[in-house]
């Protein structure tokens, strides 16, 4: 049992409804009680979506429980049938219908329709949305596609050469209620239509059954989102010899090394790595003078597992950020996220707790935070400001404005989105400047209201001094003015790092000598 | 008895189920928390259902079973004790702690009497734990407050003083108004149920007379009947009839005259009228369908026909209590088709049969109903809204007319959505 005050994903078979709500042509008969009815508002409420998500909930009862729920499953099945006439039907349970074991999908396939059922068995006590989401996708893909497993050979990605066409691609995993999907499925299809490649499918999003039969139609596969699409990429893969790629084009350098992994997996001229950097505004932005100031900024990044891990590759290498804090609420990519964490010299942070990640925001000291709507509330608390880079999402991640995360324009939305929360370069040096003006008392610095980071608050807060009681250590005048002349968004930092200095050296009086040691000692 | 037709219907649902009703409950008693022993589904359910993200650490939350909770039961038992120490070590400002049944623990049988008895037992004198269920397979949507307030009621002691009190969660503003105007009734002793604090819960007995606030607390009003309270037959206060109809009710109890209420409330009544003409005029001659789901929806359809002169298409509710509601059916016009349960597609069939100028709907329903040309208000907006009392009879009219006024200011009818 784990307790839990609020959670970054929903049960597998909200993961479930994502993909048959993404898809034309689908239904999903999900077995379930009234209440579970919920979900249809995370499409219609947060992506505005002008259709019912199409699931039907068979609405079992207390009283149905000693009678026949199974009957009741088919009866909603028949009807579902007659009034959507779905190409393919989706059939499964939600966690309570898991426990009463009716088999809903055995129950389907026994029912003697024409077409193809797909067995949902998503374990709602062990599994989540992301997990759901991949699960339905991969047997969808399997049960459409199972027939031309042994009839195909294997697909040669080069045969578009002997076809005489362009190479085709797949674009697999974006999907509702995916961060940003809607412009990044543009933004990727734009830039392989400029490198002379053609979209064969993209799903599910706005896919129907007949076109998940038409995969095999393409070379290869761009595997956009991990979290959804891996599994299938990989079932294609072993069937059907179909490539997929690795790269997540967020950012410069991955797309650029995305654009270079499809052409080598295609076998295409490559285009000037120089023609390509200059089709997003972020490497002469990030170059410019004015970006000076971004330099070392402490980051903390917490999200799914695909956002946090190319936000930590931007940060680190396009904008010269250091990120002091990585994680994510993905088991299934915990192992990526170790490794970059450790590229990066951080302690990787995997938890679905939101608690856990506040602390260790609040321990890293950012002087930016990227994570999701949650983080952005705990950032806001911090007073450090923030922007969301991550599922679960929230009505404003869906904006009017074309926007996405991926290709060149969303390297473009990216650098807005991130540097704009921020002060900026020229601002942030006049406060520096000026900071002794009367204009610039604690708790005046920009727009931002660092109420988190008044001296006094530093040093006062009852925490803190009951920690300095413990061990011994006072503050005194001239220690205090001079950290005051700290600026104020590291001067948390500042102030943690002279005490830890103090304590390992035995020192009971933080002077303003104190304090430069410990800078000299730190740095 | 208004010759109102009754219908009932099964099928698919689109309607919330009774935990939901945590989401306002928690706020009405700021030192009580609600742990629901149910799935990531629950968890996930109440805080989409919220609809806000959290601001701070909230008093509510999931023990989410896992697979090895199911496997045994006594281990179950065992897991959930650690769940409640650690939460009540973090959260020692709790006073009262309900114990949330749903639906994955009603099916395999957790026996949260027992566990709340037990922990009763450790943590006397520190916190108290109450017992419910809010499971979809029991209960919808508000029928969560009626579990939560039935579980106070062993905790409320016997006092045979003569009082009057109000049953149902209130906005804070609105229960303060309505012990205003009870005062100037001359009714002295108010007390409201559920209360601002969990721990101060009003003693009842025989002289204690009853007014519901709300709709749906059917088990509440048996348990408060077996206690020898007396439950005042009323409609709700919904609008100004309703209201009216409302004091004039508790006055008859309290042996006031008639006159004495007219006295004090028609300077209320034609405030309220005045500042209803103007939603009147929008709302007139418009053609209603409310599809079921906070169960206030027949308190609703009075006040839309009577003081709005909407026509009513259909009222769906999610269950019906005709002995609660005879009030309010009297009230009702002749032929209204009041149906109970839901099949949701054979009722959305019926909505674009019918060509409604509004639907009160939830909010799974509310979008794609617009994308179809029909205008939408949301039923949750009514369990968090302050809507009752003649004071509020403009605002509860304004929540109906700004959909359609915004209809008329925004003319493009055939939009594409995304």
């Amino acid at each position: 049992m784990e307790l839990t005050l609020w959670t970054y994903e929903g049960p597998p078979h909200v993961g479930a409804m994502r993909i048959a709500s993404s898809m034309k042509d689908i239904h999903y008969v999900l077995h379930a009680p009234q209440g579970d009815t919920y979900a249809d508002l995370l499409f219609t409420m947060i992506e505005r979506r002008g259709q019912r998500p199409p699931v039907t909930y068979t609405t079992f009862q207390a009283r149905d429980l000693g009678g026949d729920t199974a009957e009741l499953v088919k009866k909603n099945i028949k009807e579902a049938v007659e009034r959507f006439k779905p190409k393919t039907l989706l059939v499964g349970e939600s966690c309570t219908a898991e426990l009463i074991q009716d088999q809903p999908g055995a129950l389907a396939k026994g029912m003697g329709f024409d077409m193809p059922i797909v067995n949902l068995e998503l374990p709602a006590y062990s599994k989540k949305e992301n997990w759901g989401a991949s699960e339905t996708f991969y047997q969808l893909t399997r049960t459409l596609l199972k027939e031309k497993v042994s009839s195909s050979d294997k697909i040669n990605p080069l045969r578009w050469r002997e076809l005489g066409r362009r190479p085709k691609v797949n674009i697999l995993g974006p999907s509702l209620l995916g961060f940003r999907c809607r412009d990044d499925v543009i933004e990727i299809q734009r830039i392989l239509s400029e490198q002379g490649i053609d979209t064969n499918v993209v799903a599910p999003l706005g896919a129907s059954p007949d076109d998940i039969k038409r995969l095999v139609d393409a070379e290869i596969n761009i595997c956009l989102y991990q979290e959804i699409a891996e599994a299938s990429c990989e079932w294609l893969k072993r069937n059907f010899g179909m490539e997929y790629t690795n790269t997540i084009p967020i950012g410069i350098k991955n797309t650029i090394q995305f654009i270079n992994e499809v052409h080598e997996k295609l076998d295409l001229p490559l285009t000037n790595k120089e023609e390509l950097e200059n089709k997003s505004k972020l490497p002469w932005y990030s170059k410019s003078v004015d970006s000076n100031y971004l330099t070392g900024k402490r980051v903390f990044i917490f999200g799914d597992g695909t956002h946090a891990i190319a936000a930590a590759k931007i940060a680190n290498e396009e904008l010269g950020f250091e990120v002091v804090g990585l994680g994510t609420y993905s088991r299934e990519m915990a192992r990526q996220i170790r490794a970059t964490a450790k590229d990066l010299n951080v302690e990787a942070l995997i938890t679905n707790n939101y608690l856990e990640v506040e602390d260790a925001m609040k321990k890293a000291a950012p002087e930016l935070v990227l994570g999701t709507q949650m983080e952005r509330h705990s950032a806001k608390r911090l007073g450090i400001p923030c922007s969301v880079i991550s599922t679960p999402m929230h009505v404003q991640d869906v904006p009017a404005r074309y926007s996405p995360q991926m290709g060149w324009e969303g390297a473009n939305v990216i650098f807005d989105d991130w540097v704009h929360p921020l002060m900026m370069g020229l601002e942030e040096h006049l406060i520096d400047m000026f900071k002794h003006d009367f204009e610039f008392v604690d708790g005046h610095q920009s727009h931002l209201g660092h109420t988190a980071t008044n001296t006094n608050n530093i040093l006062n807060s009852d925490e803190k001094k009951e920690k300095n009681r413990k061990e011994g250590i006072i503050w005194t005048e001239s220690g205090r003015a001079e950290l005051t002349k700290v600026p104020f968004f590291v001067r948390g930092k500042v102030k943690t790092n002279t005490e830890k200095y103090a304590i390992s050296r035995g020192i009971p009086e933080i002077s303003d000598e104190t304090l430069y040691d410990a800078k000299a000692y730190f740095s | 008895m208004s010759k109102v037709e009754f219908n009932k219907e099964t099928g698919p649902r689109e309607v919330f189920c009774g935990l939901t009703s945590i989401v306002w409950l928690h706020r009405r008693m700021p030192d009580a928390f609600f742990l629901v022993v149910g799935s990531r589904t629950c968890a996930h359910l109440i805080q989409s259902a919220a609809g806000v993200m959290i601001f701070a650490e909230p008093r509510f939350g999931t023990a989410i079973l896992e697979e090895k909770d199911l496997a045994g039961l006594a281990d179950a038992h065992e897991e959930l004790d650690r769940v409640v120490n650690d939460l009540i070590a973090r959260r020692p400002e709790i006073k009262t702690l309900f114990l949330v049944g749903s639906c994955p623990s009603e099916v395999i049988k957790l026996d949260l009497a027992t566990v709340a008895e037990k922990l009763n037992k450790r943590f006397l004198g520190q916190v108290r734990f109450v017992n419910y269920s809010g499971s979809g397979i029991e209960t919808t949507f508000t029928q969560g407050e009626d579990g939560a307030l039935k579980a106070l009621i062993p905790l409320m002691e016997s006092s045979n003083e003569e009082k009057l009190l109000l049953v149902g969660t209130l906005a804070n503003n609105v229960e303060d108004r309505f012990k205003k105007i009870f005062r100037n009734l001359g009714i002295s002793n108010i007390e409201s149920f559920p209360p601002r604090q969990s721990t101060k819960l009003p003693k009842i007995g025989k002289n204690t007379i009853v007014l519901l606030t709300q709709p749906y607390l059917s088990d509440t009003v048996r348990d408060l009947k077996h206690r020898g309270c007396e439950i005042i037959s009323a409609p709700f206060p919904l609008g100004i009839e309703g209201s009216t109809k409302w004091f004039l009710a508790a006055a008859k109890a309290f042996k006031i005259s008639e006159l004495k209420v007219h006295e004090i409330i028609s300077p209320l009544i034609n405030r309220a009228k005045l500042a209803l003409d103007s939603h009147k005029e929008i709302l007139k001659g418009k053609r209603l369908f409310l599809l079921p789901e906070s169960q206030l929806e027949i308190s609703l359809a009075r006040f839309l026909h009577n003081e709005c002169e909407m026509d009513l298409i259909e009222v769906g509710t999610p269950y019906l209590n005709k002995d609660l509601m005879k009030e309010e059916i009297n009230l009702l016009p002749d032929n209204t088709k009041i149906v109970e349960g839901q099949h949701v597609e054979k009722q959305l069939d019926r909505v674009r049969e019918s060509n409604p100028d509004l639907v009160v709907c939830g909010m799974g329903l509310a979008n794609p109903l617009e994308a179809e040309g029909i205008s939408t208000k949301w039923s949750i907006e009514m369990v968090f809204s302050p809507i009752h009392g003649i004071d509020q009879a403009a605002d509860l009219a304004g929540l109906f007319s700004k959909p359609l006024k915004r209809n008329q200011i925004l003319t493009s009818k055939t939009l594409v959505t995304h």
